[in-house]
C-alpha cells in the first residue's frame, strides 16, 4: 500500500514539474519573443544584422560608456560632459532591455573618426572589421546604421522654400545628400534645391533629421531593413559588369505558367474579381 | 560591532563595487566598468558573467574571445574561492531581498512554517536548464530579459526606467509571499553560482563543541537547509547553497561558527 502510494506520488510530482517546466517555458519565450521585436531602431555603427545583434549584444554597457566618455563630448561653453549619443534601453523603452541604441532627434551620431564605441564591444555585437577600409584603418564612413528618408510633403526645398539645412549638417557634405536643381514652374524665375539621399554613402548618423526645422522632421533615419528594397537576382543592370558581378551566384529555376485557355476578348470583357 | 562585521564587508563590497560601475559610466573611471555580463577590470583584464555567456552560445552566437576568456576567469575564482560568493557579496538583489527579510522578521512574517507545495528550492536548477533552452528556441539570452540582478545594476548605472518595477516585484514577492523566494528558490544565476562553487576551498566551519543550540544561525540564514550540522558534528558547511554570507558567524555568541578553508585532504567535508 505504502509501495503504490510512492510511487502514484512520484507520477504526480513529476506530471506537474513536466507541466510547470511547460507552461513556464512557453510564457518565457513568448515574452522573450516579443521583446526582440522591434524594427524602428537604430543600433550603434558596425552593429550585426537586428537578428544577430539581439543574439550577440551581451549587455555590458561598455559602447555607451565610450560614447559618453569620449574626449569631445564636452559642452564648448560649460565645459561639462554631455549626454552620450547611445542609450542603454530600460524597462519600458519597447527594445529588448539593456541593448544600446540612439534617437536621431535627441541626439545624433557624432561619426567619431576613432569611433570609440565600436573596438570596446566584448561580445562581437559590434563587428569591427565591417568599419575597416582598404587600409585596414577604421572608418566612420563605411557604417551602415540606417538610411536618412526624404518625405517630399513636408519638406519644405520641395515647396519651393529655400532651405538647404540637412545638406549643411551631412557629415559626408555633398556625399550622402545631394543638392538637384530643378526648375519652379510655379514662379518661373526661381529654382528648387532638392534634398537627395545617396544610399551608397549615407550612414545613417541622423544629423540631418537633427538639423531638418520642420515640426517634425521632414528627413528621418529608419533601420535599413526598414528602408530598403531588394532587387533580387531577377533583375539585372545588363549594361553594367559589376551588376553582372552580384548574380554570379544565382541558381536559375524553370518555372512554367499554364497558359490560360481564355481568350483575349473573355478577359477584357470579364468583370474584375477582387 | 562583532554581530555585523560580516555584514559591514559584505554591503561595502557591494555598494563599493556598484560605485565603480557607475563611475565608469559617469566619471569615465577605468577601475570596474561595464556591467555584470561583462566588465572589465583595470580597462585590462575581462570578467564575464559566466551563466550569461553560456545564455548567448546558446542561442548559436560565437562569442568574442574577450567574454570567454572573463567568463573562465570568474569561473574559476568562485570555483577555487568563493562558492556562491556572488550572491552574497556582489549581486545588488541581496540587498532588496535581505531588507525584505529583515521586514519580515521584525514584523513576525514567518512565524509560521508555510510548506510550498509547487515550490521546492531546486526550482532554480530547472528555471536554469529551461533558460538555456529557451534561449536556443528564441534567439535571445532569455534570463538577461528579465534579469532583475542585471536590471538593478544597469538601473544604478544608466538609469531604471519601468526597470524599478522588476526590483520592486522582487521586493514584494520576498516580503509577503515566499521567505527567501527568489535567491532561494527561483533565481538561476544563483543555481549556477551554486554549482560552480559547489567545492570552493572557503567555507563556515561549526565546532560542536561550544555550540549551545541556540539557533540564532538558522533564524538568520537565507538557505537554513545547509546549516543541518548545528549542535551535531564538527564540520565545515559545504552545501552548494551556502553563500559563504556570514551572517551566522555574526549572530552566534558562542564563536561555534567561522570561516575556514575547506580540508579536502581528510574526507573533504571537515
Amino acid at each position: 500500500m505504502e509501495h503504490s502510494n510512492n510511487r502514484r506520488n512520484f507520477m504526480a510530482t513529476s506530471i506537474q514539474s513536466v507541466g510547470l517546466a511547460a507552461l513556464g517555458g512557453m510564457l518565457w519565450s513568448g515574452y522573450a519573443d516579443s521583446v526582440k521585436a522591434s524594427p524602428l531602431v537604430l543600433r550603434p555603427p558596425g552593429a550585426l544584422a537586428e537578428k544577430d545583434f539581439l543574439a550577440a549584444c551581451i549587455k555590458c554597457g561598455l559602447c555607451a560608456e565610450a560614447c559618453v566618455n569620449r574626449d569631445t563630448n564636452v559642452d564648448k561653453e560649460t565645459g561639462l560632459q554631455r549626454p552620450g549619443t547611445l542609450q542603454m534601453a530600460k524597462g519600458g523603452d519597447t527594445l529588448l532591455i539593456g541593448t544600446p541604441f540612439f534617437v536621431p532627434t535627441e541626439i545624433p551620431c557624432y561619426m567619431c573618426e576613432e569611433i570609440p564605441c565600436v573596438p570596446v564591444c566584448p561580445s562581437g555585437a559590434l563587428d569591427m572589421p565591417s568599419l575597416l577600409n582598404e587600409k585596414q584603418e577604421l572608418d566612420i564612413n563605411k557604417s551602415s546604421m540606417g538610411l536618412a528618408i526624404v518625405h517630399k510633403e513636408s519638406c519644405i526645398a520641395f515647396w519651393g522654400i529655400q532651405c538647404d539645412a540637412c545638406y549643411r549638417a551631412c557629415p559626408l557634405l555633398d556625399v550622402a545628400i545631394t543638392l538637384e536643381y530643378q526648375k519652379n514652374d510655379r514662379t518661373g524665375k526661381h529654382a528648387f534645391l532638392l534634398p537627395v539621399v545617396q544610399d551608397s554613402a549615407c550612414t545613417g548618423c541622423g544629423l540631418c533629421e537633427k538639423a531638418c526645422v520642420t515640426e517634425e522632421p521632414a528627413i528621418f533615419v529608419l533601420p535599413n531593413v526598414v528602408a530598403k528594397g531588394k532587387a533580387g537576382d531577377h533583375y539585372v543592370r545588363g549594361w553594367d559588369e559589376k551588376d553582372q558581378e552580384r548574380v554570379k551566384n544565382a541558381i536559375s529555376k524553370e518555372t512554367r505558367t499554364e497558359l490560360s485557355k481564355k481568350t483575349a476578348n473573355d478577359y477584357l470583357n470579364m468583370e474584375v474579381e477582387y | 560591532m562583532s554581530n555585523i562585521k560580516y555584514l559591514l564587508l559584505r554591503r561595502s563590497t557591494q555598494l563599493g563595487i556598484l560605485f565603480l560601475y557607475f563611475a565608469a559610466n559617469a566619471y569615465g573611471w577605468n577601475i570596474l566598468a561595464g556591467t555584470f555580463g561583462t566588465s572589465y577590470l583595470f580597462a585590462s583584464i575581462p570578467l564575464s558573467d559566466p551563466y550569461t555567456t553560456l545564455q548567448v552560445l546558446a542561442t548559436g552566437f560565437v562569442l568574442g574571445a574577450d567574454v570567454l576568456l572573463g567568463a573562465a576567469i570568474i569561473t574559476l575564482f568562485y570555483m577555487i574561492v568563493g562558492g556562491r560568493a556572488f550572491c552574497s557579496w556582489v549581486c545588488p538583489i541581496n540587498m532588496v531581498t535581505d531588507l525584505a527579510n529583515w521586514l519580515r522578521r521584525k514584523f513576525d512574517l514567518d512565524k509560521e512554517e508555510v510548506n510550498y507545495r509547487f515550490l521546492k528550492r531546486s526550482a532554480r536548477y530547472w528555471i536554469m536548464v529551461l533558460g538555456l533552452i529557451v534561449s536556443a528556441l528564441v534567439g535571445v539570452a532569455a534570463f538577461e530579459v528579465l534579469s532583475p540582478i542585471t536590471i538593478m545594476q544597469r538601473g544604478i548605472v544608466f538609469g531604471f526606467g519601468m526597470g524599478a518595477a522588476v526590483v520592486l516585484a522582487i521586493f514584494l514577492f520576498d516580503l509577503f509571499g515566499v521567505k527567501n523566494g527568489w535567491c532561494g528558490y527561483l533565481c538561476p544565476l544563483g543555481a549556477a553560482y551554486s554549482m560552480i562553487g559547489s567545492k570552493s576551498l572557503v567555507r563556515v566551519k561549526h565546532n560542536h563543541e561550544i555550540c549551545t543550540n541556540c539557533m540564532d544561525c538558522k533564524v538568520i540564514c537565507p538557505e537554513n537547509q545547509v546549516l543541518h550540522m548545528i549542535n551535531k558534528e564538527s564540520i565545515s558547511v559545504t552545501d552548494a547553497e551556502c553563500t559563504n554570507c556570514g551572517r551566522c558567524i555574526d549572530v552566534c555568541n558562542d564563536n561555534a561558527l567561522k570561516f575556514g578553508i575547506r580540508n579536502f585532504i581528510n574526507g573533504g567535508n571537515k
